[in-house]
Parts: structure tokens; sequence; C-alpha cells
């Protein structure tokens, strides 16, 4: 288990004494997360990280998840999607029975504590049963495009809460309660982000059967329209006019039509051009995307559309300069001509890895700017001082 | 060595950031706005980007410069902004003011309003400030150095910006207590004299490092 003395060589200084010293303000106080599962990215791969920190820090902390049968799952998951801004068919008996779903699971968890953070859409209803201490809407995603009729439905529930936490300003919507700002972030000490030496790195891009004999552009993330990937491939397609280099598209493909249609065109591209790369990789295939950002020469993040998206922080964090597109926080990761480019185009993004690969110089004075960058801003050890901020400034 | 009347106590600070339910996609609802936000909002998008803005990012000197220079593509407006000094106003209402101006006489010169078309909304915000107490106490020049030295940039923030603009000690804490306390003036008003306006944390940490060293080189000769 990571520890919190753990993170001295990674965090600025002095920021781990400040985590202790606040930590010391709220010992004895009662600290609950509640999310809708313990796998995955999101919510739960942030929670891994901070919750045992937390617990080591002498913090009584605790996680709870909700369940229920394939209707609560069905039902959470077109919510979130028509939250989230996509045309989603909502019957009131569905929603109804998430709603009955949650009092359900309220009274087989504790939920007695200081401060209940609720993460996202699958537990959310929970509010209705709740009892003492101060309850927080945790939204991970951008609801700022929500379906009207959904909007409406769930507004009744994040009205009881005392407080919203938004990932950004623009993700949030108009509410009666406050609404707080926090980033999310990385765990430099995970499998997907500690150091890898090079040879590590070889080895497994090896498993890959991918070779580091030209410099590698590498974009991860899924196959979907709104990451973009042909779009990349085309704009790789202008920079190889000029440079010997291969192009890795790395993600999960996952079952839906629309990613099944991406995947097929990206392998007839990949048909044709032997120089491009395109890797399905399991959901846990985190040492994978580890070893692909360290031997990347260039990380693109090219998409029209996503929530925060932490990939550009885990390139930068990797000394690897990021080109990215103005989606969810990648304007906000990304500070262009210092961590690397935002781009509104397949040219912008051609034009600015050829610039790339013609100042090899600026690709490693970017990498380190990005690492120093991630290291303020985007680091676990950022989020658990927000959190313990939170806590004092909401249970006094 | 001189022994303090009062040992100095380090403060460091961590922001919890709350967003007001106020934004503007153009320069004309940005000076609306302004008017209208609580003096918290004005003081976190100018006192606070050094907070925020560390080392790498400090080229604006506050967000309503870094928007209308990233977002809107702006460059005189940015540039109007980015020269204001929050440090040089006694309190928020005049910085406001100043802020609201050259807004206003900058689209009184254009005949339509930019706006941000491309990038995003301006989204004000405010902040909470949580204090945290920080190291030993120092009772000495020379402790005094050690701990300013090895604390976290945040208490750079919380005595050289914070407690003179929030707090109303306008010389700051550290030149009030090797004033009053340490019984060092001329120290003092050196340090009060640092302008940590277009610079970093680190950057005024250096500079009140360097001019305690040579105090305390001059107190051993």
């Amino acid at each position: 288990m990571t520890r919190i003395d753990d993170y001295r060589q990674v965090a600025p200084p002095g920021v781990v004494d400040i985590i202790l010293k606040l930590a010391e303000r709220v010992r004895g106080r009662r600290f609950l997360h509640v999310s809708g599962g313990r796998f995955g990215g999101g919510a739960a791969e942030i929670l891994r990280a901070v919750v045992p920190i937390l617990c080591d820090m002498g913090i009584d902390t605790h996680w709870e998840i909700t369940g229920g049968d394939p209707g609560f799952y069905t039902t959470t998951r077109a919510l979130q999607a028509a939250l989230e801004g996509a045309e989603r068919v909502l019957a009131d008996e569905a929603l109804a029975h998430y709603v009955e779903m949650n009092r359900v699971n309220a009274k087989k968890l504790s939920l007695e504590a200081d401060l209940v953070v609720v993460h996202d859409v699958q537990p959310a209803t929970l509010v209705a049963q709740r009892s003492d201490g101060r309850w927080v809407w945790r939204c991970h995603f951008d609801c700022s495009r929500a379906q009207r009729r959904a909007w409406s439905f769930f507004r009744q529930f994040v009205a009881q809460y005392e407080a919203a936490v938004f990932s950004l300003p623009e993700f949030g919507r108009r509410l009666g309660v406050p609404q707080y700002i926090i980033y999310p972030s990385i765990d430099p000490l995970s499998e997907k982000n500690r150091e890898l030496t090079p040879r590590e790195v070889a080895t497994i891009l090896a498993s890959l059967r991918l070779s580091q004999d030209k410099p590698l552009l590498v974009q991860i993330g899924p196959f979907t329209r709104a990451q973009d990937p042909l779009g990349v491939v085309n704009a790789y397609r202008l920079v190889k006019k000029h440079y010997d280099v291969r192009l890795v598209l790395a993600g999960t493909a996952g079952d839906e039509r629309e990613s099944l249609e991406v995947l097929a065109e990206l392998r007839e591209a990949a048909h044709h051009d032997p120089d491009i790369v395109v890797l399905e990789l399991p959901p846990d295939a985190h040492l994978q995307i580890n070893a692909l950002q360290r031997g990347a020469t260039i990380v693109l993040q090219k998409s029209l559309r996503e929530g925060f998206g932490l990939g550009a922080a885990e390139a930068m964090w990797k000394g690897k300069p990021v080109v990215g597109g103005f989606g969810g926080g990648l304007a906000q990761q990304i500070i262009s001509d210092v961590t690397g480019y935002t781009v509104h185009s397949v040219e912008g993004a051609a034009f600015r890895l050829r610039h790339l690969l013609n100042n090899p110089e600026l690709i490693a004075r970017m990498g380190t700017a990005g690492r120093e960058h991630v290291r303020r801003t985007f680091l676990v050890t950022r989020n658990i001082t927000d959190y313990l901020a939170l806590l004092i400034h909401l249970s006094g | 060595m001189r022994t303090a009347k009062h040992p100095f106590g380090f403060i460091g600070c961590v922001e919890l950031r709350q967003a007001l339910d106020k934004h503007a996609l153009d320069e004309r609802e940005l000076m609306d706005r302004l008017e209208e936000v609580p003096p918290g909002s004005v003081f976190y998008h100018t006192h606070g980007y050094f907070l925020r803005h560390r080392p790498l990012t400090t080229a604006y000197g506050n967000d309503f410069a870094r928007w209308a220079a990233v977002e809107v593509r702006d460059q005189a407006l940015a540039e109007r902004l980015a020269v204001v000094d929050p440090f040089g106003f006694p309190d928020l209402e005049l910085l406001r003011e100043e802020l609201v101006t050259i807004i206003h006489d900058h689209l009184r010169r254009l005949n339509t309003v930019p706006r941000a078309e491309l990038g995003g909304a301006f989204h004000f915000q405010q902040s909470h400030i949580v204090q945290v107490e920080l190291g030993p106490l120092a009772t000495t020049l020379a402790e005094f150095r050690d701990g300013l030295a090895a604390v976290d940039a945040s208490a750079i923030y919380f005595h050289m910006v914070e407690a003179r603009t929030r707090l109303g000690r306008p010389s700051g804490d550290f030149a009030e207590w090797l004033r009053t306390s340490l019984e060092l003036p001329a120290l003092a008003d050196r340090i009060e004299r640092i302008d940590t306006y277009m610079t970093s944390l680190e950057r005024v940490r250096a500079r009140v490092l360097s001019l305690v060293d040579q105090a305390l080189e001059e107190e051993a000769a």
C-alpha cells in the first residue's frame, strides 16, 4: 500500500507537510465517499489512490458502493449519457426503479459521516435518505449540455445536497447550491504512471510488437469519433511526407456500433500503411499505456469532445509534449507553447507535429515544463489537499 | 543574536475554488459581470493568479488579461489589462473600477465587441482560503531564514499577498514582524518594497532570502 510519505519524492516540496497539517485538523471526523463501483477509470481510479492515503493519515475515511439489478444499471447508464447531452429515452418507471434501488442501497450502507461525497449518477439519489453530516455531489463529467428532461428529473436530487463539485466551471449548471471546482488528478505511483526504466519500456513495447526504430506519435483513448482518431491519421499522413514516423493509436474498443465502425476504418487505414499501428488494449492495460506514453516522441490527444480527460496530464508527467484539441479539460492541461499545443484542426495538428519534430530541443523543453505543470496541478496530492480543504470548509 | 519579542509562525494556505453563476462570452459581458461580482472574485482573478499560476504561466498577470489574449485573441485589451498591478490599489473596489474603465475605454474604440469565438467563456470564481500553520516558530533572523527557505510556496503568498490585501496588514507579515518584533526597520523596509507583481512566488522567496542573508552577514560582521 502506498503511504503519504511515498509522495514526498514526486510532489512539490512542502505539499506533503501541508497535507499532514490539514489531516491533523480533521482527525476525528468521518469522511465517506460513495460511488457506483471500485473498478475502471474516472471517479473509481481517483478514489483508489485517495482513500488509502487518507486512511494512512489516520482520517476515518470509508468508501461505499451502490449496486442493483440489471435494470438499475441500464437506467443509470442511460441517465448519465442523457446528462452528458446524448439523446436517450428515459421511462418514468425506469427512473422510479433507479430511485427505489438506491432507497434499498441506503438501508444496507452506513451513510453517517461528517462529510459524504457522492460521485456521479449511480448513487446520487441516496441523498433522499440522508441523515446527519454535510452531503456533496461530485460530478466528474460535463453536464452543461444535459438533456432537459433528464436534468429536470435529476436536479431535484442535486438540490438536496449542500454543495456540488465539478471538474471545471464550464461543466456545471445553474444550481441553488454552491459549486466548488476540483480538478481530477493522476496517481504518479500507480501502474499507469510510475517510473519505468528504458529497458522495461522496450520490453513492454516489444511485447506489443512495437519497434522503437523511428519516432513514435501516440494517441491513447477510446476508439470513438469524439476522440477523432481518424483526424489523427490524416494529421500523421501530412507529417509522414516529411518525417519517417510511426503512428500508434491505442485504446479500448467496447461493443458499441460507433466504436466498432471507427476501429474498422482505422484497421483499413493501417492495412495500407505499416507505420500506422492500431492496438486494441484491455481496460486494465495500465502498464502498457505507461510504456506507450514513455516510448512516445510526441503524444496526441486530439479529442473533439470529452470529459476532463487526463490523458494529456499522464503524458506530460512522463515528460512528453502534447498536441491536443480543445475538448473537455485539455485546454486546462496543455499550456499552449509551453507544454505542447492546442489545435483546432487536422492541419493544425500536423503543423505542430512537424514543428516539434523539426526542433527536438523544443520537445525536451516542453516535456520538462509539462512534468512540472502536472506536478503542481494534476497530482493526487493536490486532489487530497482539495478534499481536505472541502472537509474543513464545509464541516467547520 | 537578536531575539524577537514575539515568535513568527509561518502559515501556508490552500485555496478552495468556488464557481459563481456568472460568465462572459464577449468583452462587454466581461465588463458587465465584473461590475456585479463580489470583491472576493476580483481578488481571485487578480491577486489569486499568483497562487495558482506558478513559474510557467505568469505571463499575463491576471485572469482577465489571460482570457482576452488566449480565448478572445484581443492582444490590445490583454496588454492593457496585464499592466494593471493589483498590488498598487489600496482596496478591491478601486482595482475593480480600474479594470472596468480599461475595458470600457477599449470597447469605445471598437465597432464590434470582440468575442470568444473559438475559445471558452470567462467563468467568474472566488475562493475560500484554508490556513495551515507550518513548521516551528522563528525567534531569530537565522531561524526565520531557515523557515522561509523550507516552507511551501503558499506561505509566501499568504504573508506577502493575502495578508496585505484581504487581512488588513498593508506592510505584509514578514516586514511587519521584522520591524515590530525583531526591530530591524531597514530590512523590513527593503522587504516591503519588493515588487510582487509579474513574478513567481519562488522569485519573491529568493529576493526575501537574499535580503535576509545580506542582513545576517552585516550582523555577523
